[in-house]
């Protein structure tokens, strides 16, 4: 499979929001590697007209009747915000609109 | 300002619509608008570890009832994540239909004729509410901001559709055909300005008779049908104006700007967007047996199209202002009101005056009893009230209910009877001889003289038509 | 400590208290625990309140439920309302849930007392106890050892006597590989037969939540009360869960039992021989061993550590800082975020969300996830296929019989590999049970392991019970 560069490896963390200093870049690319190469094995088999498997058995259509349930107490959850202001969760600057 | 005749517009728009449903699409909390902050919230909703999503049926009917009224193939569905990183969203991925969504190629006939054909209809949930603190109150210069998550997990339809507007009137016409549409459903309320139906616009420009498509600019968040028509407007304007000066589109998200009418681009993130789609392993497939679809689809209502053509043919020969009124009447759900009068023997064009002008005007207009209204304007008919007087029940009618009939009585607007009329036009002959002599010789202004006359000394309960039958009846 | 069944039935019946029982628990917790470290958090208020409530109830003459007094164990990715639930990350310190488990709901409905949260590998990413934020647990059985994972804390809990039963989750084997190597009983249930709902996800389309118990009379009984549909867990089974008690004494007579090559292949000679006693003993109970190959199994390691690392980017996205848990202060959202997420999570948890994000990123997803699950279509057809042949498949649970602390915590393939008779019950959603079953050359317990097709847990627990009876003393 595919050989995965220090710079994948650098935007995958971005992507995940992670930030890694130049050691954690090289050895998560190594190790990193390692599995994707271990995953070589899967080329073995032929696909060919194989489904892919989301959901080990394939039920359907669970569904719930539209009738309202009691909410969490607001204080409570609250309680376990890291900032809050008045009722509300209080973030830093928001750069960029939601895409 | 109009576009270069050179040039054209391609457009398509993308509708957040969120359904009325009693509760969230995934939680079993209510799905109220302008509750207090985060009081409408559970595990689910809010992300909590270990929380799950349950499908809530009827978001799914309520679909299936877009799809079916907007002509879709009802098919079988699934969920997917669609991840990135924002506060608004409690779990950071969104739960939507990606690859399978529920309603495909369907199509949307506007009242001009026109079609615009619907790419899909899919199912996703809305994200929380922020607001943005610091000197700006907007995003930009913002110190912090404030989050909300009542909002998160309401059920949204997202309706898509093909790039086959050509005109920013036909981009307003259809955000309103689709309105009516969702509105007639039960889907939505339709309220733009409060959100519950959201518009983005895809506009792109280019020459006349080019088959390749220009680059396209969206424009998010159009609350208002005003909004849709100008903004789609002024962005096409300002992409011709862009490629004439031998600039080119950049492809961006963009801002209408009401107040200066114009689209600001938004300060987009650096990075660049990858959503890393894959299925939800939380939900199983979606996937609505026929007797489920038909019995949404035979619980469907009469659509607004079909209603407009009710309506014309209420009319002898629609004048193009009869037709716009038609139109309104629609698109307001107050077209009950004149088929109820007309079947009371109203006359369609009365009907449909009063109702579109008068009755439209009112707040509370689809409150009132529709036989009371058709009780008042068949007393109109019958010339028992004059205009003036059966605008005015009409009104008090709104304000506080109760009979037509009694309330015209409580108002004294008693039709004046023949034998007064007579006695007064007599008078009025006396004491006006001159211009009842250029009267008398055919000056037919000279009637509004008189009429004037009649309606000051009744003030205004007499019918006007009555004496003008009885001037001429003595001339 | 007594077995889970004679609690309950000496509760019930007065014979003893919740009250005593659950004392003596928390004695043996403060005895011996310092050196295990089995636990991140123990309620001995929790505890003794719900024992108080047990023995009000005998009093009342009320039934006090068929778990009554039976101190519990539950793995601290399980949510409980004011109760710490940390999942073993510095990311989820300090936090207390607002709201409680489906399961563990349940097991206090049952009379049972949560004695507190146990350990694990951070979010259950590990197969050693080692990746917990918060130090290693220790085997039971030899200090210097690790009790396997990620659901160590509560297979040596259980192991050590501190508790009658312990939850667990399983993943790929975080319940089957630390009970194989504290030597005592672990159940993977199938997929959907016990509601997720308040288990801090992993994997979902994997996890799992079951049992861990020192008989496997106790594991049924303990099974018997999670079980069953949860209309708050989309992937709960709709049907009745069977009854596991009134089966336990079905034996294996007539029964065919397929001896999978894949599942004792490249395990250590002891285990391998402890894998082919246990076909004996079968054998000597009626059944009929046959030698089966199963090639498609040894494509779970890779499908695995691609599925499950993909959902796990997705699921541990929302810690992000804003509404629980850490959050390291930045000047914007993002810089929070990744300041929040870079603090607050572990190596090896980083390394699952980098591999998962990137098999799922843009361009690879075809060749990574989308291939993955195409190769979880195989496992489960040939898991069909082989179950045309055999009623039950036999193998071994771990490679090994437990390792030393930081013998592969450089090497996180060689830790992976500790799973590769696990995964593939969990790619194929199906059942699998490990008993102990005798000791390794180094005299460390040895599990071996029980698969069955979905929905057979019946019939998975009586082979169980054979075993468990022919085990060498
Ligand atoms: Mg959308
Ligand atoms: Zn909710």
């Amino acid at each position: 499979m595919t050989a995965l560069s220090r710079d994948d490896v650098a935007h995958v963390a971005a992507l995940a929001r992670l930030s890694l200093s130049d050691e954690e870049l090289d050895r998560y690319t190594g190790q990193l590697q390692a599995v994707l190469d271990h995953a070589a094995d899967l080329e073995a088999f032929d696909l060919e007209g194989t489904p892919a498997t989301a959901h080990p058995f394939a039920d359907r259509n669970v569904v719930r009747e539209d009738t309202p349930v009691a909410c969490l107490d607001r204080d409570e959850v609250l309680a376990c915000a890291p900032d809050e202001e008045d009722h509300r969760f209080s973030v830093p600057r928001i750069i960029g609109e939601a895409p | 300002m109009t576009l270069p005749n050179d040039y054209e517009m391609v457009v398509g728009l993308e509708v957040h619509t969120e359904l009325r449903t009693a509760t969230k699409l995934f939680c079993g909390c209510p799905n109220s608008f302008g509750e207090e902050p985060n009081t409408s919230i559970c595990p689910v909703c809010l992300g909590l570890p270990g929380s799950l999503p349950v499908l809530n049926s009827h978001a799914v009917e309520l679909a299936m009832a877009i799809g079916a009224a907007l002509g879709c193939e009802i098919r079988p569905s699934s969920f997917h994540r669609k991840n990135y990183f924002y506060p608004d969203m409690p779990k950071d991925y969104q739960i939507s239909q990606y690859d399978e969504p529920i309603n495909v190629n369907g199509a949307l006939e506007l009242p001009d004729g026109s079609t615009v054909r619907i790419e899909r209809a899919h199912i996703e949930e809305d994200t929380g509410k922020t607001t943005h603190l610091g000197e700006s109150g907007r995003i930009h210069g913002a110190d912090r901001s404030l989050v909300d998550y009542n909002r998160a997990g309401v059920p949204l339809v997202e309706i898509v559709s093909a790039p086959d507007i050509t005109s920013a009137a036909q981009a307003r016409a259809y955000a309103a055909e689709l309105r009516s549409i969702l509105v007639a459903t039960g889907a939505s309320d339709g309220r733009m300005e409060e959100g519950s139906m959201r518009v983005d616009a895809n506009v792109s420009v280019r020459r006349v008779g080019d088959a390749t498509l220009g680059t396209r600019c969206e424009i998010k968040n159009l609350n208002s049908l005003r909004s849709v028509q100008r903004a789609v407007e002024h962005e096409a304007i300002r992409q011709v104006a862009l490629v004439t000066d031998g600039g080119r589109v950049v492809q961006e998200t963009r801002h209408w700007d009401e107040g200066a009418s114009k689209t600001v681009t938004m300060r987009s993130k650096e990075e660049a967007y990858d959503y890393r789609y894959f299925p939800e392993p939380d939900l199983l497939p979606l996937a609505p047996d026929d007797e489920w679809r038909d019995r949404v689809i035979a619980s469907l209502p009469v659509l607004p199209a079909v209603r407009r053509v009710a309506l014309l043919e209420l009319l002898d020969e629609p004048t193009p202002s009869q037709r716009d009124q038609v139109l309104s009447v629609v698109e307001l759900g107050l077209d009950g009101y004149v088929t109820t009068a007309v079947a009371r023997g109203v006359a369609g064009a009365l009907a449909l005056a009063r109702v579109a002008n008068e009755l439209a005007a009112l707040e509370n207009a689809t409150s009132l009893d529709p036989d009371k209204v058709a009780g008042l304007l068949s007393m109109e008919q019958a010339g028992e009230l004059p205009a003036t007087q059966a605008k005015a029940v009409l009104a008090q009618l709104a304000a506080h209910g109760g009979d037509p009939k009694e309330i015209a009585a409580a108002m004294g607007f008693e039709r004046l009877d023949d034998s007064a009329l007579t006695q007064l036009v007599d008078g009025l002959i006396a004491a006006h001889p001159d211009e009842w002599g250029r009267y008398a010789e055919g000056d037919d202004k000279l009637a509004q003289f008189f009429v004037g006359q009649v309606m000051k000394l009744t003030k205004g309960q007499a019918d006007g038509k009555a004496v003008i039958a009885e001037l001429s009846r003595r001339r | 400590m007594t077995s889970a069944v004679q609690i309950a039935s000496e509760v019930r019946s007065g014979q003893c208290t919740a009250r005593s029982v659950t004392e003596a628990a928390l004695s043996e917790v403060a005895a011996s625990d310092g050196a295990l470290h089995a636990f991140l958090h123990v309620d001995a208020d929790g505890a003794l309140a719900a024992a108080d409530r047990v023995d009000a109830m005998v009093e009342r003459g009320e039934d006090p439920g068929p778990l009554a007094g039976v101190p519990v164990a539950l793995k601290d990715n399980l949510c409980t309302r004011g109760v710490p639930t940390t999942a073993a990350s510095r990311i989820l310190e300090g936090w207390e849930p607002p709201y409680t488990a489906t399961v563990v709901d349940r097991l206090g409905t049952a009379g049972a007392i949560a004695i507190g949260k146990t350990n694990l590998d951070e979010f259950a990413m590990g197969s050693s106890t080692e990746n917990s934020a918060f130090g290693p647990t220790r085997n039971p059985h030899d200090h210097t050892r690790v009790p396997g994972g990620s659901s160590g804390g509560s297979a040596a809990a259980v192991a050590a006597g501190m508790v009658a039963l312990g939850l667990g989750s399983d993943t790929g084997g975080s319940i089957r590989q630390p009970a194989a190597l504290c030597g005592v009983v672990g159940v993977k249930p199938t997929y959907g037969a016990v509601s997720r709902y308040g288990l801090i996800a992993f994997a979902s389309s994997l996890d799992q939540i079951g049992p861990i118990a020192r008989t496997v009379a106790d594991a049924a009984l303990c099974l018997e009360v999670i079980a069953g549909h949860d209309p708050m867990d989309s992937t709960s089974l709709r049907e009745p869960a069977p009854s596991l008690t009134a089966s336990l004494a079905d034996g294996v007579d007539g029964r065919t039992v397929g001896l999978v090559r894949e599942l004792v292949d490249g395990a250590a000679p002891d285990v391998v021989g402890r894998v082919r006693d246990a076909a004996e003993a079968l054998e000597r109970a009626g059944a009929r061993v046959i030698e089966l190959s199963v090639p498609e199994l040894r494509l779970g390691l890779s499908a695995y550590y691609l599925i499950a690392p993909a959902e796990a980017s997705s699921n541990l996205a929302r810690y992000d800082g804003v509404r629980y848990g850490l959050r390291v202060p930045a000047d914007d959202i993002t810089a929070m975020n990744v300041a929040t997420r870079t603090a607050g999570f572990g190596d090896e948890v980083k390394r699952r969300i980098m591999l998962g994000t990137y098999a799922l990123s843009a361009g690879y997803y075809d060749a990574y996830y989308g291939r993955a699950q195409r190769v979880r279509t195989l496992m489960i057809r040939a898991f069909a296929a082989a179950y045309e042949q055999a009623d039950l498949l036999l193998g071994a649970t771990a490679p090994t019989t437990a390792f030393e602390l930081g013998a592969k915590t450089t090497d996180p393939m060689a830790m992976y590999l500790s799973d590769v008779f696990t995964i593939p019950s969990n790619l194929s959603g199906e059942v699998a049970v490990t008993v102990p079953f005798g000791a390794g050359d180094d005299g460390l317990p040895i599990g071996v392991q029980v698969l069955g097709p979905a929905r057979s847990e019946p019939r998975v627990f009586a082979a169980a019970a054979v075993l468990e009876s022919g085990a060498p003393q």
